[in-house]
């Protein structure tokens, strides 16, 4: 994932305050006060902003790392891209931390060693379709995840039976 | 005498050397219950030096992995003939010896094989030809020998002058692994890499005239069709679309290639012109559509579907643009793969979990279950329709292994390191 800083609304007030100064009469002295006070605004506002944005940044670190605690790899049964109550409980804290930046996501599908390879290219994609889907719906521009299926492919586990298998038919967020 | 124990050490230092160059072993595991006895005597050699390729060591292996045949061990042989008034008929009786293969192989720019073909039992000569091309196609020489004998006492053209493609995989621990898609001859033989790659390779198929392959390669982090020229080493990108860019398929008469992409949502079967690249959808259905074959006539192609639940044959029939489905046996039938006569039908089909390959006969619908193992996969017939080659495991390892359409004869191709996968048997090769 690839994190970008909340800094737009800072820099809209910064340019209203400068907007206000622009436009406080033709006075000399009354503008030097309001562009004083304006400054003083500012500050006060931008002091008001980077707290906020402190907090923000904060929070989103906090979502993110909430999101790094429940990893980024959801399991599914076997010839089934239906995401499980743990693979949706997992995503929820992707598509918080999600919420609060613009960052883009690649979603890997993959599956089992068993059926045919070209069967199961298809069954991956729709196992990170479904991923996708789920995160669109949850207010995740579909613009931002791109999908890729690898099939049987890549194994993270090279044995045969069920315990690899498990590991093995996922969806990896990158 | 002295002589003959010089051949001899010939021979083992060549099969020692082929044993060095072959990627894939051959162990056979069934032969059929009464296989013909045949002699291949060692060829006689008129060229300088010593013979490029033991001729005929090559065509004793042939016939023998063919499980039709159980060839007389050189070691037996009581006598080297030559030429026809060198045999005595009475020594091969003795190692009942139904047929018994002789020849000449001379060399000067060009190799040339003569062969002679005699029945044992009935003292006459039964077939007789000669080879000739390049000295470096000398197995591919002695193969078509093969293929002519094969012919001759079984009633069906060989196919041992044709060639395999398969995706070989080294695995990197924590790493990323190697994929290798390579090229060599039907039995293993002079394996040549086209491509290597650290991103999946996988689907190569064949063009109709054996000059060209395509394949899916993962090289740019996403799928895409490629089509490589055999002859010239030209590489093209054909496709490079957004979602699935798989199966490739060459029509039988080249001009076509079927794929599946999900660029409009769903994976579809497409039809792509290969002179101006235009798409033309064939299914629409929002299953998944993959796995395309073409029947032999090119009217129409036999695809895996689940829009009935679970995966099925489908047929696709060009004109109509109508869909039947195929399959009814079984709850998983995938990736099938048609023998020339437009009959038989390979396919994997699963039973009590396990990953099999059967047969369907399309005019009788019978299904046939030939192999046991349990995750068997990618099945390819041979251009003959006489062997399935398909991949399978032993132990965790991938292995290409084959069995004949009548569940007779099998034999396994283990490679010496890594994984081997995807074999697809060429059709045959133009001179």
């Amino acid at each position: 994932m690839k994190h970008l800083p909340v800094a737009g609304k800072a820099i809209t007030l910064l340019f209203t305050a400068l907007f206000l100064v622009a436009c406080s009469g033709s006075d000399t002295k009354e503008s030097e006060e309001a562009a004083a006070a304006a400054a003083a605004a500012a500050a006060a506002a931008s002091a008001a902003e980077a707290e906020a944005s402190a907090a923000a940044t904060a929070e989103q670190t906090r979502l993110r790392e909430a999101a790094m605690a429940v990893g980024n790899v959801f399991y599914f049964e076997f010839d089934s891209s239906t995401l499980t109550m743990d693979a949706q409980r997992s995503l929820d804290a992707h598509i918080a931390a999600l919420q609060g930046s613009d960052a883009t996501v690649r979603l890997e599908g993959h599956t089992d060693e068993r059926g045919t390879r070209d069967y199961n290219m298809a069954l991956g994609e729709r196992r990170a379709n479904s991923v996708r889907d789920y995160m669109v719906v949850n207010g995740i521009a579909s613009y931002r995840i791109e999908t890729v299926s690898y099939g049987e492919e890549k194994p993270v586990a090279y044995g045969s039976g069920e315990s690899n298998w498990a590991q093995n038919r996922r969806v990896e967020l990158k | 005498m002295k002589r003959l124990s010089k051949v001899f050490v010939a021979t083992v230092l060549l099969i020692a050397a082929l044993g060095v160059r072959a990627e894939l072993v051959i162990e056979i595991t069934q032969g059929v219950d009464n296989p013909t006895a045949i002699a291949v005597v060692p060829f006689g050699w008129s060229g300088t030096g010593t013979p490029p390729e033991d001729i005929s060591a090559v065509i004793n292996s042939d016939l023998n992995r063919s499980g039709q045949f159980e060839p007389v061990d050189r070691r037996d042989m009581l006598g080297f003939p030559r030429t026809e008034d060198e045999i005595f008929y009475r020594d091969w009786r003795a190692l009942s010896t139904e047929y018994l293969l002789i020849g000449r192989v001379s060399a000067t720019e060009q190799m040339r094989i003569e062969y002679e073909l005699f029945d044992v039992t009935r003292q006459v000569q039964v077939a007789q030809g000669v080879e000739e091309g390049p000295i470096n196609e000398a197995r591919m020489l002695a193969h078509r020998v093969s293929d002519a004998v094969y012919q001759k006492l079984t009633g069906i053209p060989g196919a041992f002058a044709t060639r395999l493609l398969y995706v070989s995989v080294t695995r990197v621990p924590n790493g990323r692994d190697y994929f290798r898609l390579t090229l060599a001859d039907s039995d293993g033989a002079r394996p040549i890499v086209l491509l290597e790659s650290r991103e999946p390779v996988l689907a190569p198929a064949w063009s109709p005239d054996g000059s060209e392959i395509a394949y899916v390669s993962f090289e740019t982090s996403r799928p895409a069709i490629y089509r490589q020229n055999l002859v010239t080493g030209a590489r093209e990108q054909l496709t490079n679309f957004k979602g699935l860019n798989s199966s490739p398929s060459w029509s039988p008469d080249g001009n076509t290639m079927a794929m599946v992409l999900s660029k409009d949502g769903s994976p579809d079967i497409y039809l792509m012109d290969m002179a101006s690249k235009r798409l033309t959808r064939a299914t629409r259905h929002y299953a998944i559509d993959t796995e395309p074959t073409w029947m032999p006539d090119g009217k129409s192609l036999l695809f895996t579907s689940d829009r009935g639940g679970r995966p099925q044959i489908y047929r696709y029939n060009l004109q109509a643009g109508s869909v039947e489905r195929v399959t009814f046996d079984g709850n998983y039938n995938a990736r099938a793969r048609v023998a020339q006569d437009g009959r038989n039908v390979v396919m994997v089909t699963q039973r009590s979990g396990e990953f099999h390959i059967a047969l369907h006969d399309l005019v009788t619908d019978r299904v046939t279950v030939l192999t046991s193992t349990q995750l068997d996969e990618s099945p390819s017939i041979a251009p003959n329709g006489s062997m399935v080659l398909y991949a399978t495991k032993q132990g965790d390892r991938g292995i290409l292994a084959a069995v004949s359409v009548d569940g007779g004869v099998k034999f396994r191709l283990p490679a010496r390191e890594g994984d081997v996968r995807e074999p697809a048997w060429s059709p045959y090769m133009s001179r």
